[in-house]
């Protein structure tokens, strides 16, 4: 009688399923630092993976013309060369938090996909707020 | 039995003006709250998104607490307000998801990732889906009514999880600002009052709905009782 909600149904519960065995195995660990990389390099050889870390001070290279980005990943133990072909996000800048896709070629990590991870905290800048203000400062933090 | 006619009483009415009055001053609070330092006037989705995703957690949770009664008492009215709550909940989730996707693409950099807390939060959505084609797929009305409850019962499972994944597993999604596991709010109090101007507007609202829902629902099916 009510056939097409039983299928409706079955597609439900068969995306639960894949999303929890299949999506939520692989990003229950979202992404991996590069001190876990190192410590097992072979397993992770060759493979599409997560990296994430701190933009460190001072290695931001990006060449506007052929938008070419290059900076150094760390969590405070291990460093990453990474490289990415693109225009970074907007909160894109040094001691930033940053998840990397992408895999290995030979030191550097080459990056296809850059996010980034917004911490728990709001702040309001410092001084006086108007728009102005904030389009500059938010201007400068690119 | 119930004797009104169908329509708003006058505890809807006085929960629906309220709840609107204080979704305009919330308004007015969330437009006047100062930018972010990192994202600009980007963090005025914070108001809307964090609302509707606490109220529904709040809606899923009530659905589940009537299912349990449903189940305990057997009265017709706990699961049509089961019901009633786990829809609001679900048309909350979808308010919560394209707030939040709205404020990701610029934030993160993408709309849409498979990373824990928004795969929980999937998984929680299919749920509710799940939970109304169940209620469409049986006709007998108290079959209906216990499946219901099993899976609005089951479904509360999710509401923890989907809270805990941001702290259980490594996610890009943040930790939650007024955080009340550790007890802190990394928050300013000119952005924390707005928040919970719109939370308190949010949680009326809710709360309006369910009454008004929960009615119109007797009303069918008292009128469904007549007919037949």
């Amino acid at each position: 009688m009510k056939a097409k909600y039983w299928i409706g149904l079955l597609v439900v519960v068969g995306a639960i399923g894949y999303m929890i065995w299949g999506g939520l195995g692989q990003s229950l660990v979202y992404f991996i630092t590069p001190s876990e990389y190192f410590q097992d390099q072979a397993k992770y050889q060759g493979k599409r993976i997560r990296l994430g870390g701190i933009v460190k001070e001072g290695s931001i290279q990006f060449d506007p013309k052929t938008l070419e980005l290059r900076f150094v990943l760390t969590d405070g133990v291990a460093e990453v060369p990474v490289f990415h072909k693109g225009t970074p996000p907007a909160l894109f800048k040094e001691r930033q938090g940053v998840v990397v896709e992408g895999r290995f070629s030979g030191e550097t990590f080459h990056g296809d996909n850059l996010l980034i991870k917004h911490s728990e905290t709001y702040q309001p800048p410092k001084e006086g707020y108007t728009p102005e203000e904030v389009r500059k400062l938010i201007k400068e933090a690119k | 039995m119930r004797t009104e006619r169908p329509g708003l009483d006058a505890l809807s009415s006085a929960l629906l003006g309220l709840g609107y009055l204080l979704l305009l001053i919330g308004f007015y609070f969330a437009i006047k709250a100062p930018p972010d330092v990192q994202q600009g006037y980007l963090v005025r989705i914070l108001y809307l998104h964090v609302a509707a995703a606490w109220t529904g957690y709040l809606a899923f949770i009530v659905a589940g607490v009537y299912a349990l009664l449903y189940l305990l008492r057997g009265r017709p009215a706990f699961d049509r307000l089961s019901a009633a709550s786990a829809e609001i909940g679900l048309w909350l989730s979808f308010l919560m998801v394209i707030g939040g996707m709205m404020w990701a693409r610029p934030t993160w950099g993408v709309y849409w990732v498979w990373e824990p807390r928004l795969t929980s939060v999937a998984v929680m959505i299919a749920i509710y889906v799940g939970y109304f084609l169940v209620r469409q797929a049986i006709e007998d009305p108290e079959m209906r009514a216990k499946a219901a409850a099993a899976v609005a019962i089951l479904g509360v499972v999710n509401i923890p999880i989907t809270y805990m994944s941001v702290y259980w597993w490594r996610s890009i999604h943040q930790t939650a600002t007024i955080d009340v596991i550790n007890r802190k709010t990394h928050m300013p109090p000119e952005m924390l009052i707005p928040l919970l101007v719109n939370l308190f507007a949010f949680t009326v609202l809710y709360l309006a709905f369910l009454r008004i829902k929960g009615r119109l629902a007797a009303f069918e099916a008292a009128r469904e009782e007549s007919d037949g």
